[in-house]
């Protein structure tokens, strides 16, 4: 690679390699680009096909999140949570009522609980269902893999607005419980939709598990070490693809979660193909989740009644809360100074933090990897530029 | 040509028509918009385009990545300050005839993010925009009817006179400047061709009409 600017003798070598190397290509991916899930940029250096170095370029969509959550009350910063990964708004709530609960020493009634799992895992389901369709978009399978997702996405987008009156947007969570409870027919809804999602995971998978043009792609691509998915503090799918066994709702059991019974799937090469099947199996388990909490679904209240949600006032103190988000470790960390709106509010993004790594997976590839290895990091610009 | 007349020679296997009638059919029914999202509203415009809404019934399923193929800028979602000069660049080099949809509460006006110091309030400062879609995030049934909007707009354009689009006339300008960083704000802060401060009338405002405050 040195030969542009090394004129020795000595490096006028005899390997027959060196000749064909020419001169290294400036180009910029973005922030228009059809798969880069969003105005991201990259600016890739390439040797002919392959990539020697990687410089992403962040802030397209800088939308001010934090700021504007610091002149905000603690119940107007809520709606904003829901356009952070605005893919799954559900959990993004779910993180942030749990911080303001740990700043506030709220509980959460039983019955809210439940539904928090419940909406929390669907929004699981939907956010890796379209993460596969979008994967296989950027692979070449332009349009049916991502028509199968967005049908079984239709579907859970309905039970969130029959519940929550959004399709995306939904600002179900409030500190201390939900907004709303269940409409009538809508747990049959839900049975319903859970019970035929493994048929939908049977078919996607029969297409693809085995698909070569897939495996061709995928495997060996982008390889993440188990020794550096700890050092970068990945976590999430992105973590476990890779082997690392760290998973939030079994080494914090917040909420309710250490009474279900499921298993986490975990990666041994931290490829592509490792993270893409890593989400099959954890969208299997999810179902199982669903299964239990709905059957198990208690009655009673859906909102802590000693909650003031209007002029909210929690006593001076800092808080974290973390929850396992479908994309990784999301966390809120609040500071308060006793006023009605946070002194300081922090978002840990696990989109961002899974995204160091890009120029390392990416660096020796072919630039047609870049997008792959990109969509199986599951960005949410929303998340990643705040 | 008289609605009946045309209707009776039908009946008769005679169709009849005009160059300019033909001319926005063809063009309405192949809008091939940009593939191009910004924000929340970008999925929205994808699941518009999906099995379920199926955008290709209005003959607009062909998303381009590349603006020279474009006719149609869905500005979907939130536009940042660092993005507004790529977006008017993507717009400038759009060919003739092109039009724009503004899609979502920030593309219009800012939205729920306004107040923030990197928000462009509203894509309609720098580039003319044909159809606003509210809604944050708007459904696919209204970017659908947006779309069906444009259709109806395109369908009523003259080929000749003085209220023909901008492509037909060679005196207007089909590009427009595009912004720069300044050291405060981007430069120039809005295109004074396209938009204009909008005027409120400060002493009649909330009297008699009941929906402004």
């Amino acid at each position: 690679m040195n030969i542009l600017t090394d004129t020795s003798v000595d490096s006028i070598s005899t390997d027959e390699t060196d000749h064909l190397t020419g001169d290294l290509l400036e180009i910029s991916m973005g922030p228009q680009h059809p798969s880069t899930h969003g105005v991201f940029r990259m600016n890739v250096t390439l040797d002919g096909e392959q990539v020697v170095k990687l410089k992403p370029v962040f802030g397209y969509l800088h939308r001010n999140h934090e700021k504007i959550a610091e002149t905000e009350s603690y119940l107007g910063c809520m709606p904003y949570t829901d356009r952070l990964d605005y893919i799954c708004s559900i959990t993004n709530n779910w993180a942030y009522a749990l911080a303001v609960e740990t700043l506030a020493g709220i509980k959460v009634p039983e019955r809210a609980e439940y539904l928090r799992v419940i909406t929390g895992e669907l929004t699981r389901l939907q956010n890796h269902a379209g993460l596969i369709g979008f994967l296989m978009q950027d692979m070449g399978a332009s349009g049916t893999p991502l028509m199968y997702a967005f049908r079984e996405r239709e579907k859970i987008l309905d039970l969130f607005e029959a519940l929550t009156g959004a399709r995306m947007m939904c600002n179900y969570m409030r500190f201390g419980g939900c907004r709303c409870d269940l409409p009538a027919g809508w747990l049959d809804g839900a049975k319903k939709v859970v019970e035929g999602f493994p048929k939908f995971l049977d078919e996607f998978e029969s297409l693809l598990k085995t698909n070569e043009i897939l495996m061709a792609r995928t495997q060996g691509v982008g390889i993440v070490t188990k020794a550096q998915a700890i050092n970068a503090g990945l976590s999430g799918p992105m973590a476990r693809a890779s082997g690392v066994d760290y998973d939030l709702r079994k080494v914090d059991k917040y909420g309710i979660y250490e009474r279900f019974n499921f298993r986490v799937p975990l990666g041994e090469v931290g490829d592509v193909y490792d993270r893409y099947m890593l989400r099959v199996l954890e969208m299997r388990e999810s179902v199982e989740i669903l299964k239990q909490a709905i059957r198990d679904l208690p009655e009673g209240p859906i909102m802590d009644p000693g909650t003031k949600i209007r002029g909210f006032r929690p006593k001076a103190g800092e808080a974290y809360g973390r929850i396992e988000g479908p994309k990784g470790e999301l966390g809120f960390y609040l500071i308060s100074d006793g006023s009605p709106n946070p002194y300081r509010y922090r978002v840990r993004p696990p989109t961002l933090i899974n995204l160091t790594l890009l120029e390392d997976m990416c660096l020796g590839h072919n630039v047609a990897d870049i997008v792959i290895i990109l969509g199986s990091i599951d960005i949410v610009l929303g998340e990643v530029d705040r | 040509m008289d609605e009946q007349l045309k209707s009776e020679l039908r009946r008769q296997g005679v169709v009849a028509t005009s160059l300019q009638e033909l001319y926005n059919w063809g063009r309405k029914s192949s809008v091939w918009p940009l593939n191009f999202g910004l924000a929340c509203c970008a999925i929205e415009m994808i699941a518009a385009t999906m099995a379920r809404y199926d955008l290709a019934r209005f003959g607009a399923e062909v998303f381009r990545p590349s603006p020279r193929q474009a006719d149609l800028m869905i500005v979907a979602g939130t536009v940042t300050k660092k993005m507004a000069p790529q977006v008017v660049r993507l717009y400038n080099q759009m060919p003739e005839p092109k039009y724009v949809i503004s899609m979502g509460a920030c593309a219009i006006s800012g939205g729920p993010f306004k107040q923030g110091y990197n928000v462009l309030k509203g894509i309609d400062r720098y580039i003319p925009v044909d159809v606003y879609i509210p809604g944050c995030p708007p459904r696919p049934e209204a970017l659908i009817d947006a779309f069906m909007m444009l259709q109806r707009k395109i369908d009523a354009q003259y080929l000749t006179g003085p209220g023909r689009p901008r492509h037909l006339d060679a005196e207007t300008p089909s590009e427009f400047v595009v912004p720069e960083f300044g050291p405060h704000d981007l430069v120039p802060t809005s295109n004074s061709e396209v938009w204009s401060v909008p005027l409120v009338n400060i002493s009649n405002a909330g009297k008699n009409e009941p929906g402004r405050d």
